[in-house]
């Protein structure tokens, strides 16, 4: 429902973005969209949608209009200052072999 | 499935001017050579969008329309079984369309605009699902024959260069392998059967096969969007590359089932170590595609039907979420 002056008959739901919890101890991912008129339905809906096969034991929904998201145009600006830091992992760092529990 | 409603920072980005503009059209080129997804908010030539439109909902209303086909035997599934295990089949599809109809909003078209393609017969869906089921032994028919064609080209779209796309179909056919089953399984119930079940397997064979090959597309020297779709690693395999693999696998199974291929000039060819299948009747493929199959405008005004009878609900949720948002307001305030 872009245009709230739209016939509600055929103007579209507000789109929601789906995150699941495929099992207790996980963190909720992803898992796709859908249109539902209120944020009660979603959880319905995706209920329907993305869990016929016990996928999850959890859902979150949120409006996608409320999300934001980094621009990809810029990313290799937003991403460089991480892009010379190899130090940052432990491979970095040369160890004697006869060095153990390190 | 990232969706076009998402926001980047508030604005939609620029696009490039016009000295930048090879500059950019050259990063996409080499980003879909290097294997590289492309999203939603990246830039993208514009046919390569409308030629993802087009396929993902043709796919979309294809997911659609195969509910009814199938819908028609859930009353007289001839056991509990066999009746929740379609109805759950059915439900698949359904999914599948909403995956697909998600993915086909990420490139900037709406859900009410791709309905309207679909009810005013302006959008194409595969023709195979034009063709009426008579008997259960269709059912079974349908299972094996035309989801094993679909999986065998939907396979290949998993690592399709459209990211949205390329994710909807993973979970898709994770869940299609099912349907090939289900179906093998009913044919093969019906084969072992008595007299009458075998012919009626045969029967359901006889007039799914030719349509089942036609499912592949136009062969390659007559489909106008292959190489185009093959370069942006849309498609993977050209049609008649898909339709052979999906020959050698069906041809044994169908022996395995004793159930003969309707098609007196096949063979196994040794040279090749494929089997070789007789002329394909493109006019009948044609004509189907253009409205003019078995059941046409019986499975379009099915849809019509459906979408008109849904107004009301879609009229009340819409009041109901409206009302519910009202009251949160009022409590808020006071």
């Amino acid at each position: 429902m872009t245009d709230p002056g739209a016939d509600p008959s055929t103007a579209d739901w507000p789109l929601y973005e789906v995150f699941i919890r495929s099992r207790s101890g996980l963190e909720h991912k992803h898992a796709g969209s859908l249109h539902a008129a209120d944020a009660r339905m979603a959880i319905e809906h995706a209920r329907d949608v993305y869990t016929r096969r016990q996928e999850g034991v959890s859902i979150w929904v949120v409006r996608s209009a409320d999300i934001v998201a980094s621009d990809p145009g810029e990313s290799d600006a937003l991403f460089e200052p991480a892009r010379d830091k190899v130090y940052r992992h432990p491979t970095f760092y040369a160890i004697p072999d006869e060095v153990k529990n390190l | 499935m990232y969706t076009q409603a998402l926001d980047v920072h508030g604005r939609e980005p620029v696009p490039a001017p016009g000295a930048d503009a090879t500059a950019t059209a050259a990063r996409f080129e080499a980003r879909v050579d290097a294997d590289d997804k492309i999203e939603p908010k990246d830039w993208m030539p514009e046919a390569y969008r409308q030629t993802l439109i087009r396929q993902i909902s043709q796919h979309a209303h294809s997911e659609i329309v195969g509910m009814l086909p199938e819908g028609n035997w859930i009353t007289r599934a001839p056991s509990l079984r066999r009746k929740a295990v379609l109805m759950a089949k059915v439900q698949d599809e359904g999914g599948h369309g909403m995956y697909l109809y998600s993915a086909a909003e990420t490139l900037g078209i709406s859900r009410a605009q791709m309905f309207e393609q679909l009810l005013s017969g302006a959008a194409k869906y595969s023709s195979i699902f034009n063709y009426p089921t008579l008997t259960w032994a269709d059912v079974g028919a349908i299972g094996w024959l035309v989801d094993g064609a679909a999986i065998m080209n939907q396979i290949p779209i998993c690592r399709c260069s459209y990211g949205p796309y390329a994710r909807a179909m993973v979970r898709i056919c994770k869940e299609e392998s099912f349907h090939q089953r289900q179906g093998f399984e009913i044919m093969l119930t019906l084969a072992r059967g008595s007299e009458a079940q075998c012919a009626m397997a045969q029967d359901a064979l006889n007039r799914w096969w030719w349509p089942s090959i036609m499912m592949f597309g136009p062969s390659d020297a007559d489909s106008r969007h292959t190489a185009q779709s093959m370069r942006w690693k849309i498609k993977r395999f050209t049609n008649d590359e898909l339709r052979q693999k999906f020959i050698d696998v069906t041809v044994p199974q169908a022996q395995f089932l004793g159930l003969t291929i309707p098609d007196p000039a096949l063979r196994w060819d040794e040279a090749t170590q494929h089997f070789v299948i007789g002329p394909i009747d493109w006019a009948e493929f044609h004509a189907v595609l253009k409205g003019n199959g078995p059941c046409n405008r019986e499975r379009l005004e099915a849809r019509r039907a459906a979408y008109r009878a849904g107004a009301w609900v879609r009229e009340a949720a819409a009041a109901h979420a409206a009302k519910q948002a009202a009251r949160e307001r009022a409590r808020r305030q006071a």
